[in-house]
């Protein structure tokens, strides 16, 4: 079988023409009992080693994160994915993204974390030839060495490739001599390995390189001062003719703009995870201040404005996650396919991730936005509190804002959601133009009133989710041929179609995961997750109506925009629900649990 | 030396409990179980050092519960230890419970056995005590620190207001709390092995409980505070006596 037909069944992007079983995808009520383990692990590692210390991890007390790494290391949490061969556990990417979600409740030092496991580590492993895996993976897998990234220049932030740091082979063809400056990068402080992008010569395209701490001609800068994530250390490196030996240039010369961009997608999905653990314990800190603060004679968990909140703090955090496993799976399975066609594993495990890069986007944008949610509502139950410094709501609040901006501004990954899609439709890979045909011929149809044979619990939303597909499928359509190549500068579109695509991918994963869910625990024991999914689909019609009407009045006239006006608003057509009563019931059971519990 | 921890499976702390069967059950449907951590942080950790310093050989662990407590115990196996036992039977009765570890033991012959001072469920703080009597051994409580040298303890005990030094020959039951070892987090490394090590399910001895439960209750709800300026000390004698009826 070519590798092509192999993984014919599973494609990423595919979410949008192509309908999805609930049984075939995996659902965070199905981590077994190992799996739980270790997240007990990272709970309670974080609740003893972190958070009694998170005042002196802010205030960079000498020493203090690198220790924290290296206990991490030693209970194993460094090297959860990585082969055995090179210390780690070889534990599969469900697994350690479960890692980095109970690990992403850690303020800063989830940060210094994430910046190690992923990028610090991922393209040595990934990219190395076995002389340079043996000689840095394993220190990195224990923590003893400290991993840090260095792609972003001053003038070169979101246009990677554009960056002015460049290299040049020594007379003696022994080293490359580095030269440049790079900023932004987490864990310089106290990085031992820095794995650093630059043009050799005149390259159109950059090379990476393994910089160690120790190598001449390696500066750092101070820390920066930043608005958040204050404990992670964040400097500025400088190269100046720094002296690396010519083996240590990763994988092949200017291959670096390709690592950059596939280590990113790794680092976009667990972004995602490391978000929703955030989440989940703002919610936790919410739920309990709201039962614990009276006014007017009863704990303000009991009024219907802050029940509102909670409720939607928890629905939002649960739609991410809910999309974040999915998605996990489908790399997962991809990997395996490419595997089994032939590919060594890291090939493989490359191009799994690679495939569902749109996915990994929709969701590093889904969930970043969740937590800014989160904690925006968590200062507001706060209400004063909230606002002071000596309460939690103040770190939660300011640590997560940079996860909009990160690996890739959410304007980035909206925009390569979209691009990517279409240039998979024009590869194609995905026939995205079969059904936008289709489409464009029902909105001349008579239209479907809505009548379906299909009575069972979740027969509703999933028409409303193949109709927001019909919604996605007409106004992108529409765009690409009306726009043209003019469509890569109508941003304002770009955004609307991305989030139109967010809405639809987080639904359906949703819808999904529930109604999974109900077959294994029945319905009388998912009350309050079928209300979950219920608002929040209903919410996302309204978003993708709103979306798709303000992208096609910006490039449609006259009776072709009146008739796809007509169409958006039959593929976002849903019944109306009593939302309100639907929160509050989600809301009483996190209020008389007194913590998030979905 | 062989060391025997007995490990109870008891619910989370956070847990509600709600009642069922005319208050004569608890409903244990969403309730998350851990191990008693007076038997996970003191006795199971402090049994793990002493082998790790060489001076204990196999360390096992015992359970008596159904199936439904294996996740427990592996949890406990993921701490460390060689082996462990489940002895099959739901108890709630310290004597019965006693008993059945008490035969178990026989067949190995332990030199040491320690356990928590109580599990944080039903808190009878018992089993240890029966447990010695057994088996016909030493038995010190409430113990805060334990050294072993040959075929010695030295057990420190908290007694009222101040501490005791015990020294006693083996086999010794010995009921620990706070003092006797640090909590430790299971590793990526034991996780893994939990899997792999030895969990035997044992038949429970022939014994009958001596206690049942009729029915049980809640505390009663939390009552407000209410809070007296120090200046009004006779608003607070009147409170306490005719309030709350203390003095």
């Amino acid at each position: 079988m070519s590798e092509i037909e192999s993984v014919k069944a599973i494609k990423g992007g595919e979410f949008l023409i192509r309908e999805t079983q609930a049984d075939s995808i995996f659902i965070p009520e199905e981590w077994n009992e190992e799996q739980l383990m270790i997240a007990e692990t990272c709970t309670n590692f974080l609740a003893q080693n972190v958070v009694p210390n998170l005042n002196r991890i802010d205030e960079q007390e000498e020493g203090l994160m690198p220790h924290l790494m290296e206990e991490a290391g030693a209970l194993g949490l460094l090297s959860i994915s990585i082969p055995e061969e090179y210390g780690g556990f070889g534990k599969d990417f469900k697994t350690s993204m479960l890692v980095t979600e109970k690990l992403g409740a850690g303020n800063s030092f989830s940060v210094a974390f994430s910046a190690h496991t992923g990028i610090g580590t991922l393209p040595i492993l990934y990219y190395g030839n076995d002389a340079q895996k043996e000689k840095y993976i394993p220190k990195l897998a224990s923590g003893e060495w400290k991993g840090a990234y260095c792609l972003t220049e001053p003038g070169a932030g979101s246009d990677a490739n554009s960056g002015k740091a460049r290299a040049k082979l020594s007379a003696d063809g022994k080293y490359y001599l580095l030269t440049g400056q790079k900023m932004w990068i987490t864990n310089a402080g106290f990085a031992d390995i820095f794995t650093v992008f630059a043009k050799i010569d005149d390259d159109e395209n950059l090379s990476a390189f393994i910089v160690e701490k120790g190598f001449e001609g390696l500066s750092l800068n101070t820390e920066e001062h930043k608005m958040g994530i204050k404990g992670s250390s964040t400097r500025q490196v400088f190269f100046n003719d720094c002296k690396v030996p010519v083996e240590n240039l990763l994988s092949e010369r200017q291959n670096g703009f390709k690592i950059a961009v596939n280590i990113l997608n790794l680092g976009r999905i667990k972004l995602g995870g490391a978000t929703v653990g955030a989440s989940k314990e703002v919610i936790n800190a919410s739920i309990r201040y709201a039962n614990e603060r009276e006014q007017f004679g009863r704990p303000i968990s009991k009024y219907g404005a802050i029940r509102y909140k909670l409720a939607q703090q928890a629905i939002r955090t649960y739609s991410s996650e809910s999309a974040i496993y999915r998605a996990s799976q489908n790399m997962e399975e991809a990997t395996e396919m490419y595997e089994a066609s032939g590919l060594d594993a890291i090939k493989a495990k490359l191009k799994g991730t690679e495939q569902y890069a749109i996915e990994a986007a929709i969701i590093k944008v889904h969930a970043s936005e969740t937590l800014d949610y989160v904690v925006d509502e968590g200062v507001q139950i706060y209400g004063g509190m909230g606002y002071s410094a000596e309460a939690p709501m103040d770190r939660a609040y300011r640590d997560s804002r940079i996860n909009r901006i990160f690996e890739g501004t959410n304007e980035i990954n909206r925009m390569l959601t979209v691009d990517m899609m279409l240039k998979r439709a024009m590869k194609g890979e995905l026939d995205l133009m079969g059904p936008a045909q289709k489409v464009a011929g029902e909105l001349v149809s008579v239209p479907d009133f809505g009548g379906s044979d299909d009575d069972g619990l979740f027969s509703k939303e999933k028409k409303y989710i193949a109709n927001f597909k019909k919604a996605v499928l007409m106004v992108a359509g529409a765009a690409v041929q009306k726009l043209m190549a003019q469509l890569g500068k109508e941003q304002e579109v770009l955004m609307c179609l991305a989030d139109m695509l967010i809405e639809l991918y987080v639904s359906e994963s949703l819808q999904l995961r529930v109604e999974k869910l109900v077959g294994l625990k029945g319905e009388d024991a998912c009350k309050e997750k079928l209300d979950i999914m219920r608002v929040y689909i209903n919410d996302a019609a309204e978003h993708i109506a709103k979306s798709g009407k303000e992208a096609i009045n910006s490039f449609a006239e006259g009776d072709e925009r009146r008739m796809m006006l007509m169409g958006l608003k039959r593929f976002t057509k849903t019944e109306d629900i009593n939302t309100t009563e639907a929160r509050r019931n989600i809301a009483a059971k996190l209020i008389s649990e007194n913590k998030y519990c979905y | 030396m062989k060391i025997l921890v007995c490990i109870s499976q008891v619910p989370d702390t956070s847990t509600k409990i709600v009642l069922k069967d005319n208050n004569t059950a608890i409903n244990n449907q969403g309730v998350t179980y851990v191990i008693n951590p007076y038997d996970e942080w003191y006795a199971l950790i402090r049994a793990l050092e002493l082998k790790e310093a060489g001076i204990a050989g196999d360390v096992h662990l015992v359970t008596v519960g159904k199936a439904d407590t294996e996740p427990v115990i592996r949890k406990a196996l993921a701490l460390g230890g060689d082996e462990a036992i489940r002895i099959d039977a739901d108890s709630n009765d310290p004597y019965e419970t006693a008993n059945y570890i008490a035969e178990y033991a026989k067949t190995i012959g332990y030199d040491l056995i320690l356990c928590g001072k109580e599990s944080i469920d039903y808190n009878n703080g018992a089993v240890g005590a029966m447990l010695a009597e057994l088996l016909d051994a030493d038995y010190i409580g409430f113990a805060s620190d334990i050294q072993i040298a040959e075929n010695t303890a030295t057990v420190k005990r908290e007694i009222e207001g101040g501490e005791e030094t015990d020294i006693s020959n083996l086999p010794l039951v010995i009921a620990c709390q706070k003092g006797v070892a640090e909590a430790r987090i299971p590793n990526m490394r034991g996780i893994m092995a939990a899997r792999t090590r030895p969990l035997k399910v044992v038949t429970p001895a022939a014994v009958s409980a001596v206690t049942s439960i009729l029915s049980y209750e809640l505390p009663p709800a939390k009552a407000g505070i209410k809070l007296v300026s120090p200046d009004n000390m006779a608003e607070l004698v009147e409170l306490l006596h005719a309030e709350a009826k203390v003095i």
